[in-house]
């Protein structure tokens, strides 16, 4: 497997996406599974996957011993597996900045350069291809398809794509050109697309022009929270307190959340926002409050961490994600499982699941102001979609979902002999 | 000889509209007019209407011998008298050939019975007098909301005079019990009890047009010989059905109404008679005493009311609504008292429902709501706006029996100053009648006095009368 993002150095939901269906795929046994990820840090999760740092795999020959790489690289990298890599290296990348091992530099996150990392990846996607002996190439979102396509024409096993998102839905119907070919190259060349809802599905169809056939959607699920999160203390509160929680872009649409906030400070005086996250909109969205008189009752956080996030939905009394375009949105789920009551667009993936959140379109900030105001008015409704909402959560495993892409592997296999 | 009775039922809530929560206290108007009109003027065309000149036809045609009876809601005349008044006559005529009973019910569909015992007589009262006033005969039969019954609401029935209820035939309270005999309340065993055959009902209702059926096509003789071939001693065969069935939920292409057409010529043959809950009762004598404990109904697989009280919404809901019964009774504001009637229709809580087992289908397809709840918020913020008006006839820092007080002691002063009113008015009339007695001896004494201002000299008794008037209020 391909991905960009591993637990607990997330930018975003496909870090926690790819981590849960790892373990839900392991845990339906019988999988060996090798996860590559630009720049592990040492305190991932092992056990169910063997976790590959691309900024460890050496991709131009450098005469190290083995204590020397045990030193530089053993909290992350097995030496032996660096020794293996290096006997696979397939051209000479010595142009390229490397290190004292051979190795590329990765941040690992989104930079400037992100274009130029992606291609990094993809040329240490050809060592590591051929190094490691496998049955089917999994990549995790556009950063990762051209890794899956030279993975694919090395070995000539079969490319899943896993769709978590597409440019339409980050761009708010306009793509950036780059990647959008980048994207539409890799479902070309790919022998199966997963995507996380219909949603996803209909625009890798329509807009992408690819055959329905070969689109599957495996909804995404929830890893269960440990005890320690759960566990967290409510900071009590006064007012009651109405959260969203994610990126503050576009694509998020954090307006309509201000918009509905203001109209519910309209009649209730009681109750506080809090927006949750970092993104280019957010001197914006500061600016909308106080235009709307409501920077008093109206919060922002910054960008919340691990335990944060967390400790922001054991606070809240309702979460609310206004998505103009969500592919599948893991934050509810998450949300729910604490107990929180959520409010989603009717344009969020998660959508086609769910059953007990309340459901609004985006645009629409009348409903979403009263979903608001019923939930913090109306104590039966919040208790019913809090008891019913956990229960709702705890079937919805990753197992589950794993299954089904195995079931889709051994098509895809099946297909080929 | 057999007898069928067919109970057609006939109801609609008024729906509310979008109400949203920035409307609480700004706006007083809750319903969905243009719904409501589309609903029954498409009700009363493709069934209302057709069924009830079919009911005409067969009573025609057999001279009277076809009888049934109709149980109709308080809210859906309304409609229909606003919206589709033909149809009222459509129903006058039917009272009048004498061969259709209306049976009493509650004014507003509503779940009084089992919330307030005394909204409860109050919503039966409404409903019978709209019922005499219409179709010039009292009730003497009863039907509950969706024929929800158990012991406690057969003292209630009872204690308004009713000696016959019909409600249904749940599996789970007959067991081994068939329910074409008349039986008795346990709690008050001069009260009859007629209970649906839902087997028999859901024949017609669900399976007429359905094709998988193995018994399908169903045609009138079939039917018939089904009925005629039940056990001697079952003597009544209880068929209720929505009126809607036929013509809308079962369009009349599928040949419903030649179906029903057809029945009363076969029952002839076969020896089954269709007739009205009260010849029944007056022909036969129950079997035996039916206890029921917990209230049943006719709607869902349970026949339960968890349909309306099932989940914490449709609960909290009720609480809120009957929580002010009491104060909304003592109030006298028209308006007021005509939401209070129509916010407690069932239906609202019925959309609230959250089961989506096997009955889920059937509350989505009723409900003009994307999600229960939806619909809960959409009520709430109705009955917010709702129980501020309350509030602002009554503070609630008064409570109901000091209220009570306070309200008697007004309307005490009330009739006290009419009775002296009246008092003064026959006083003054008094006065009058001696005036005149009394007016030519004045003028008499004026003229002695001064001629020529006779026009003053009324002037001083004027005044005295003014001042006793004033004397007579204090």
């Amino acid at each position: 497997m391909f991905g960009w993002e591993f637990p607990p150095h997330i930018l975003g939901g496909l870090g926690t996406a790819s981590y849960g269906l790892t373990k839900g795929m392991y845990n339906n046994g019988d999988m060996e599974i090798t996860f590559v990820i630009p720049k592990p840090y040492g305190d991932e999760e092992k056990g169910f996957a063997n976790i590959i740092g691309a900024c460890n795999t050496p991709v131009a020959w450098r005469d190290v011993n083995w204590d020397y790489v045990q030193s530089r690289i053993g909290n992350v990298m097995n030496p032996q597996l660096y020794f293996d890599l290096r006997d696979h290296i397939y051209a000479d990348f010595n142009y390229l900045r490397l290190n004292d091992l051979g190795c590329i530099e990765f941040s690992g996150r989104y930079p400037d350069n992100i274009l130029e990392e992606i291609n990094n990846y993809s040329i240490v996607a050809g060592v590591i291809a051929r190094t490691v002996d496998f049955d089917i190439i999994h990549s995790h979102d556009w950063l990762t398809y051209p890794a899956g396509i030279h993975a694919k024409n090395v070995t000539g096993k079969p490319l899943v794509i896993h769709v978590h998102a597409s440019e339409f839905d980050r761009s708010r119907g306009k793509p950036n050109p780059t990647v959008f070919s980048i994207e539409k190259d890799g479902m070309m060349n790919a022998d199966h697309i997963i995507t996380v809802s219909e949603l996803t599905r209909r625009t890798v169809i329509d807009k992408y022009g690819i055959d329905p056939a070969k689109v599957t959607t495996v909804h995404n699920a929830v890893i269960p929270l440990s005890d320690e999160l759960l566990n967290l203390e409510k900071r009590e509160s006064k007012d009651k307190v109405i959260t969203f929680l994610g990126r503050i872009t576009m694509q998020k649409g954090p307006e309509y959340f201000v918009e509905a906030a203001a109209k519910v400070l309209q009649k209730n005086k009681n109750v506080r926002f809090v927006m949750a996250g970092g993104g280019d909109m957010e001197a914006a969205m500061i600016k909308l409050a106080a235009k709307r008189g409501i920077a008093d009752r109206f919060h922002f956080t910054g960008f919340l961490r691990g335990k944060e996030v967390y400790q922001m939905f054991r606070d809240s009394d309702v979460y609310v994600m206004p998505s103009v375009s969500e592919p599948f949105g893991i934050s509810p789920l998450e949300a729910m499982e604490m107990g929180v009551p959520s409010i989603i667009s009717k344009q969020s993936g998660c959508a086609e699941i769910l059953e007990n959140v309340i459901k609004t379109d985006y645009w629409d900030i009348d409903a979403m102001a009263d979903a608001m105001h019923a939930l913090i008015s109306y104590p039966a409704l919040h208790n019913t979609l809090r008891d019913r909402g956990i229960e709702e959560i705890h079937g919805i495993t990753w197992e589950k979902a794993g299954k089904k892409v195995i079931d889709i592997y051994k098509d895809v296999i099946a297909s080929r002999r | 000889m057999k007898s069928v009775c067919f109970y057609f039922t006939i109801h609609q809530p008024y729906r509310l509209k979008r109400y949203r929560f920035f409307d609480i206290g700004n706006d007083h108007y809750y319903y969905d007019d243009f719904a409501d009109d589309d609903i029954i003027t498409r009700l009363a065309n493709t069934s209302y209407i057709p069924m009830a000149d079919t009911l005409l036809d067969m009573i025609k045609k057999t001279n009277g011998g076809f009888k049934c009876s109709i149980c109709i809601s308080g809210t859906a005349i309304e409609q229909l008298q606003m919206y589709v008044p033909e149809f009222i006559d459509k129903l006058r005529q039917l009272a009048d050939t004498g061969c259709v009973e209306f049976l009493s019910g509650t004014y507003a569909h509503s779940l009084a019975s089992l919330e307030d015992p005394e909204e409860f007589l109050r919503e039966v009262k409404m409903h019978d007098d709209l019922i005499q006033s219409l179709f010039g005969k009292r009730p003497t039969v009863f039907a509950n909301t969706e024929l929800i019954y158990d012991d406690d609401i057969a003292l209630l029935i009872k204690s308004m005079g009713f000696n016959t209820a019909v409600t249904d035939g749940a599996k789970h309270i007959l067991g081994w019990k068939s329910p074409n005999y008349v039986y008795s309340a346990a709690t008050a065993p001069d009260l009859k009890l007629l209970l649906t055959n839902d087997k028999l009902a859901e024949d017609i209702s669900r399976n007429f047009n359905n094709p998988e059926w193995d018994e399908y096509p169903l045609t009138a003789d079939k039917y018939i010989r089904w009925i005629a071939s039940l056990p001697e001693e079952e003597q009544v065969i209880n068929l209720y059905l929505s009126m809607d069935t036929f013509g809308s939920f079962l369009p009349g292409y599928t040949g419903i109404f030649d179906f029903m057409k057809a029945l009363p010529a076969f029952g002839k043959e076969s020896g089954v008679e269709f007739t009205t809950p009260s010849d029944v009762v007056a022909k036969l004598k129950p079997v035996g005493e039916l206890s029921i404990p917990y209230p049943i109904s006719d709607i869902d697989e349970a026949r339960d009311v968890s349909a309306w009280k099932g989940n914490e919404l449709q609960r909290e809901a009720l609480n809120k609504l009957y929580g002010v019964a009491e104060r909304v009774n003592m109030c006298s504001d028209r308006r007021l008292k005509q939401d209070w009637e129509y916010l407690q229709s069932s239906d609202h809580f019925y959309y609230m429902s959250t089961k989506n087992m096997a009955d889920g289908a059937d509350h989505a397809a009723f409900s003009p709501y994307d999600s229960p709840f939806a619909a809960f918020t959409n009520y709430m913020n109705v009955l917010a706006d709702f129980l501020v008006r309350v509030e602002e006839q009554f503070p609630e820092s008064i409570d109901n029996e000091e209220l009570n007080s306070l309200l008697l002691t007004i309307r005490n002063q009330a009739s006290e100053i009419d009775s002296l009113k009246k008092e003064v008015k026959s006083m003054r009339t008094n006065i009058e009648n001696s005036d005149e007695d009394d007016a030519p001896v004045s003028e008499e004494l004026v003229v002695v006095e001064e001629e020529p201002k006779k026009k003053g000299t009324r002037k001083p008794a004027a005044k005295k009368t003014t001042t006793k008037k004033a004397k007579a209020a204090k």
